[in-house]
């Protein structure tokens, strides 16, 4: 921290008044009964989609891999619980565009039988190398939202050479528990998957981030790791983003990540409670990642909690399952801040859901947006330290690369200027907006160069076609005239010239 | 014999000596802006924008005879390169409309005739003689040449398809 942000106190970031995490985040874990169907879909993860390896009409188990990982940066999909598969296509993406995406549906037989699953009594003992692959063949990736591939990412710092995991805890977003749940009641397995992931990394601490609103999962850690002197937990201040990756890592180690650059770059590698989680169950009782804790929440849930469910379940069937109150005004999947609007309850959840909420039209009332005041609120809430008024005000005029040039890419798109702004822009959708006309302005490019690449190599190739066929016609004509040649000769004398 | 071999060797020597004099003294500059927007354009000489290919299309633009909006094929993002290298001011409502295209094959009336994989700038379409043809989105410019060599008209142009990874949030109203 430098002097001036100590002179005007560092102060990034929101805190909300009423996080909204409790009563949910107090009631005891519930789990759900199986639906009548699943929706899996294949791309929940940074990188590639997953390939089906099953047909329409094959009968899977609970934990049977149904579509492999391809490429470096992928993860496999498992089934979450025994059954059909009724279909392989489009189904609507939890996604506020309401686009389709492709998934495995699969009309379950309620018997849940399961795939014999293979653990290992220690998993320490095994090669790093083997560790990161059962890792990778669980099809875990990263569980607090940004749904990287855990495997690659555990190579990343071992070829980095990473001595420190950062385990994320802090689960900052209002309104959601499902960390928190992960923490209160798995804390051993929490802390049992970061030891796991230390041996895969070979990291020699691990530093436990945690919220100091959420006092019961702290107590619960501490007891879980309380033999453990190289696993400490450090409850850091409440302040919204505190789970975003850079701001944990800043707080804890004092150190800050370079702009876009990983935080394996200066020695660090952050890792969500609940992948550490999965990454225990992965290793210690075979089981792939296939259902997790989600939080369901909001003003219109009648009995908001913390429910494991199976991935791939229609949030129609979760809302029914905690029962509503009344029509719910918007749902959304994610936290308040940063999740995303759905288009209709009828999308599946994916890995990295860890919400679910449900919300009455006077929680998502919001003023009309009126002029900029320039007071600065925005520039002081951002925990990047951006500028989002000056951003905004480019963005408005459709100046994006003057966004660009303000470091736009940056930008969290956490949502603090929004929330903070006394005018109630609509910033963090400008931001957006410019991000997706950037890329697609940069995507634009790369299409012209492709097929001025194409239209350069066919121009060549008829080219060269030509040539041939007249270097196959002349070599022709010789081979006739030199045929001629010695049909008139016979005798191999030269012709008089 | 010797003597008109040797008068026809001298003429096509001084005649050649001429035009390599000529060719260097009398050489027209190629514009060099104008090379340079003709580097920034697809390079398939499609012939969207009327003008006989995409150097043709880059000297009326530098003759300021052509709008920036004048390559269909290189859509907004080019437009925008090409006023922001030339100092237009920028009148996007010709091409927002339009968006992107690209050439679909209708599978059920494709006779296989591979006449449109010949018209392709390219190699877009993909397929053999008797067989149906596909096009590859991603080498596909829109430019519609395939269109007209097809003799049963089962290649259209079509937008661009929607995905969620080009999704992109509206801009949004402020105040």
């Amino acid at each position: 921290m430098g002097i001036l942000e100590r002179l005007n106190g560092g102060r990034w970031g929101v805190h909300p008044h009423d996080d909204h995490k409790r009563p949910a985040a107090d009631t005891p874990l519930r789990v759900m009964p199986l639906p009548a169907k699943l929706c899996v879909p294949l791309l929940q993860h940074v990188g590639a989609p997953a390939k089906p390896v099953v047909a329409v009409g094959d009968s899977v188990l609970r934990g049977q891999l149904i579509a492999a990982a391809q490429g470096a940066v992928s993860a496999p999909v498992h089934a979450p619980s025994s059954g059909v598969v009724t279909a392989i296509g489009p189904v609507t993406a939890p996604h506020p565009s309401g686009l389709p995406f492709d998934a495995i549906t699969i009309t379950l037989d309620g018997e849940d039988r399961a795939l014999e699953a293979a653990g290992v009594d220690d998993p320490l003992a095994l090669e790093p190398a083997e560790v990161t692959r059962r890792i990778a063949d669980a099809g875990i990736v990263g569980l607090g939202g940004a749904t990287f591939p855990s495997a690659p990412k555990a190579q990343l710092g071992r070829k980095l050479e990473v001595q420190t995991l950062v385990i994320n805890g802090g689960e900052c977003e209002p309104y959601l528990s499902s960390d928190d749940s992960v923490m209160r009641h798995r804390a051993d397995d929490v802390i049992d998957g970061v030891r796991i992931l230390m041996h895969a990394v070979g990291a020699r601490t691990a530093l436990v981030g945690i919220e100091d609103n959420k006092p019961e999962a702290i107590a619960a850690m501490r007891e879980a790791a309380r033999a453990f002197a190289a696993i400490r937990i450090c409850p850091v201040p409440a302040r919204y983003p505190m789970g975003s990756d850079r701001q944990l890592v800043e707080v804890l180690t004092g150190k800050q990540v370079p702009a876009g650059a990983r935080t394996a770059s200066i020695g660090v590698l952050v890792n969500n409670v609940s992948t550490c989680a999965a990454i225990h169950r992965a290793l210690r009782h075979g089981e792939a990642l296939y259902r997790r804790i989600v939080t369901v929440n909001g003003g219109a849930v009648a009995a908001p909690g913390n429910v494991l469910a199976p991935v791939g379940v229609l949030v129609e069937d979760l809302l029914a399952f905690v029962g509503l109150k009344e029509a719910p005004a918007r749902l959304v999947m994610g936290g308040p801040m940063m999740g995303l609007a759905l288009p209709h309850a009828q999308v599946p959840t994916v890995k990295a859901c860890g919400g679910v909420l449900a919300l009455t039209a006077a929680e998502i009332a919001r003023p009309a947006p009126s002029a900029c005041i320039r007071c600065g609120s925005c520039v002081k809430a951002c925990p990047m330290g951006l500028q989002p008024l000056e951003i905004a005000a480019r963005v408005r005029a459709g100046d994006y690369d003057g966004a660009a040039s303000l470091q736009l890419d940056d930008c969290l798109a956490c949502g603090c200027c929004a929330y903070v702004c006394p005018s109630n822009l609509p910033l963090v959708q400008s931001f957006q907006h410019a991000k997706g006309t950037l890329w697609a302005r940069a995507q634009q490019k790369k299409r012209n160069a492709l097929t001025r690449e194409l239209a350069d190599a066919r121009r060549e190739r008829l080219e060269r076609d030509a040539r041939e066929r007249a270097e196959a016609a002349a070599k022709r004509k010789a081979a006739r005239a030199a045929q001629q040649a010695s049909a008139a000769a016979p005798g191999g004398q030269e012709m008089p010239s | 014999m010797l003597v008109p071999v040797v008068i026809l060797t001298l003429l096509g020597l001084m005649l050649g000596l001429m035009l390599g004099y000529a060719a260097r003294v009398f050489a027209v500059e190629g514009n060099e802006v104008a090379a340079e927007i003709a580097a920034m354009m697809p390079g398939t000489n499609c012939g969207q924008c009327g003008l006989a290919g995409c150097g043709a299309a880059a000297d009326a633009l530098v003759a300021g005879a052509a709008p920036a909006t004048v390559c269909p094929g290189g859509g907004a993002p080019l437009a925008q390169a090409i006023a922001a290298k030339l100092g237009l001011t920028l009148d996007l409502g010709g091409l927002a409309d339009q968006g992107p295209k690209i050439a679909e094959v209708q599978e059920d009336i494709c006779i296989g005739c591979a006449r449109c994989l010949k018209g392709c700038p390219t190699d877009a379409i993909v397929g053999a003689s008797k067989q149906i043809h596909g096009v590859l989105h991603q080498a596909c410019t829109g430019c519609g040449a395939c269109v007209t060599e097809c003799p049963t008209g089962a290649i259209g142009l079509r937008p661009l398809p929607q995905t969620l990874q080009d999704w992109n949030w509206a801009s949004p109203s402020f105040a």
